[in-house]
């Protein structure tokens, strides 16, 4: 049950993240991603991580997604003209795919080895409780440090956005 | 296990049926107080006081031609009722109407499924229920819907800020996420218990009483839900209908029912984290129990009177039937047998009730914002109030508990 409902999810995610890329319109290409981003989000409360899980589709689905597609409304992007593919493209686009795939396969494998598989809801520190003890304790720098990051990109967008006033 | 498939499969169906009967006289309630509020009588025409007025909507409604424009972006016009639709109808599976109850000698909850982050459930799906409307404005390649469609996910991103403030406030006094467990210590945890107080309510508890974090949800809820005072998506005077414009037929109601279903499960959300749940606002043994049967066997009462004095030919036959029927309730009410699941029923149904209501009253009160005082009411005024009121809580809470 658990392993057919993985499945379904990677199947729909992978689906979604090449039709981001295939789609020729901006708006088919975002809700395309916030396919991957649910199935995403479905496969991580399968581990055990409900938190992340609802955190990945309020946050990303349900917030930054949203910016996207207001802002390709906004300007109504229009669809995406191909061009004929570049010599280069054509030659070497099959191989240089392989031979990421080939490169990750081989790094996955290295990294883990046989029998240190993934078990379903095998993640215990998934709840709020834990998530909120870990950034406040042990990761209380990165994650004030992420915060002042945020604040600096807040700060920038307001000059960016702000009119000249002379 | 296969009691519990079954138990489930039941109390889907009855849940279910329930949602849907009353979407379809929710609206039959909004029109009928609207009209009274503008001193008019509201649907009459239909059945007895325009009862049977929803029914007669729907066959309207299916009967309908279903066009579809040409022009528009297929996949995402047919996409987008059916986005709006399911995500405001999954909100209710995670939502508890009352305590555990004996069903024939089987223990359940009434209550679909309980998860412990069904907080941030309701939330994310609410999220993501903005991209039926959003996709419903875009796709339909017309200027006036993708107005609307654009109003709506800018208002429905800002106010879920404050939303989302307000609703961590309780959180941290009742310190749990899961829905259930919120009522439980709002002392819910036996039907009928002897702590039924309203003073455990999250807006009136201690440390720091949740009334001001209870406005701010209820206004960004207004706001969530595409209502008046904020309901600049559909504004008919500017924008003609707004993002539904180019919907017609069953897709135009599945529009209308997500917002009513959105309306039902904010007014949910509400009574669970602020108003208690299904708990009586006072103990049985001053006498709760008894508050339903007294109001059912009142509205009986009225109701007989008006039938002898019937203000209009047909209410001499319909009303003594209502009198009658809400004096057969009030005796219903006072059976033991029933009162162990009823009551907390009857509480949790009598405060999403009255948060509908106020849905409704607005409605019928207050004029529409302007697109620029919608959006520096939210940024400047409801965020920074919702921020300290989260960060008073929290300190209060630190410092007691």
């Amino acid at each position: 049950m658990t392993l057919a409902i993985f499945l379904i999810f990677a199947v729909i995610a992978v689906v979604c993240a090449i039709n981001v890329v295939v789609q020729t319109h901006p708006i088919s290409s975002a809700i395309s991603l916030v396919g991957v981003m649910g199935s995403l989000a479905v496969l991580y409360l399968q581990l055990g991580a409900e938190f992340i899980a609802a955190a990945q589709v309020i946050v990303y689905a349900g917030a930054i997604m949203v910016l996207f597609v207001f802002v390709i409304m906004l300007l109504n992007a229009g669809a995406e003209v191909k061009h004929g593919r570049s010599l280069t493209a054509q030659l070497l686009g099959a191989p240089l795919l392989v031979a990421l795939l080939g490169l990750l396969a081989y790094f996955v494998q290295r990294l883990y080895p046989r029998g240190a598989s993934v078990v379903f809801g095998g993640f215990k520190h998934g709840t709020p409780l834990d998530i909120g003890r870990a950034l406040f304790t042990t990761y209380l720098l990165p994650f004030e440090a992420t915060s002042i990051l945020i604040l600096i990109g807040i700060v920038g967008a307001i000059v960016l956005a702000q009119k000249e006033l002379d | 296990m296969d009691a519990f498939i079954v138990i489930t499969l039941i109390k889907v169906v009855i849940v279910f049926a329930t949602l849907m009967t009353t979407l379809l006289y929710l609206q039959w309630v909004e029109r009928k107080v609207i009209a009274h509020i503008q001193v008019r009588p509201g649907p009459y025409r239909v059945g007895p006081h325009g009862l049977f007025q929803p029914f007669a909507d729907v066959i309207k409604l299916i009967t309908k031609e279903d066009l579809i424009p040409p022009y528009v972006s297929k996949p995402m016009y047919l996409a987008a009722p059916f986005i709006a639709m399911t995500m405001s109808l999954i909100s209710i599976s995670v939502i508890p109407f009352g305590p555990a109850i004996q069903v024939a000698g089987y223990s359940t909850w009434m209550q679909l499924t309980d998860l412990n982050i069904g907080v941030l459930f309701v939330l994310a799906v609410s999220s993501m229920g903005v991209y039926g409307i959003a996709l419903a404005g875009w796709s339909s390649n017309n200027k006036y819907a993708l107005l609307g469609g654009l109003r709506s996910s800018a208002q429905m991103v800002s106010y879920e800020l404050p939303l989302s403030l307000a609703i961590a406030a309780p959180l941290l006094i009742s310190n749990t996420l899961s829905l259930r467990e919120l009522v439980e210590r709002q002392g819910g945890s036996v039907a009928g218990a002897a702590t039924a107080s309203i003073l455990n309510w999250n807006i009136l508890h201690g440390p720091f009483p949740q009334i001001l974090s209870f406005l701010i949800f209820l206004i960004a809820a207004f706001a969530e839900t595409n209502r008046v005072p904020f309901d600049l998506p559909e504004a008919e005077n500017e924008l003609v209908a707004g993002f539904h414009v180019e919907y017609s037929s069953m897709k135009f109601a599945s529009f209308f029912m997500a917002e009513y279903a959105n309306m039902i499960t904010v007014s949910c959300m509400a009574v669970l984290l602020f108003l208690g749940g299904w708990v009586a606002p006072w103990p049985a043994r001053y006498g709760s129990s008894l508050v339903p049967a007294v109001i059912f066997a009142g509205a009986g009462v009225v109701a007989l009177y008006h039938g002898t004095h019937p203000g209009h030919r047909r209410d001499r036959r319909t009303l003594p039937v209502f009198g009658v029927a809400f004096l057969a309730i009030a005796a219903f009410f006072l059976l033991p047998v029933v009162q162990a699941w009823l009551l907390p029923l009857f509480w949790f149904c009598a405060k999403t009730g009255s948060v509908l209501f106020t849905f409704m009253w607005v409605r019928g009160t207050l004029p529409r914002f302007r697109y620029d005082q919608l959006m520096g009411f939210t940024w400047k005024f409801l965020f920074p109030v919702a921020v300290m009121n989260l960060l008073v809580t929290s300190y209060l809470v630190a410092w007691w508990g």
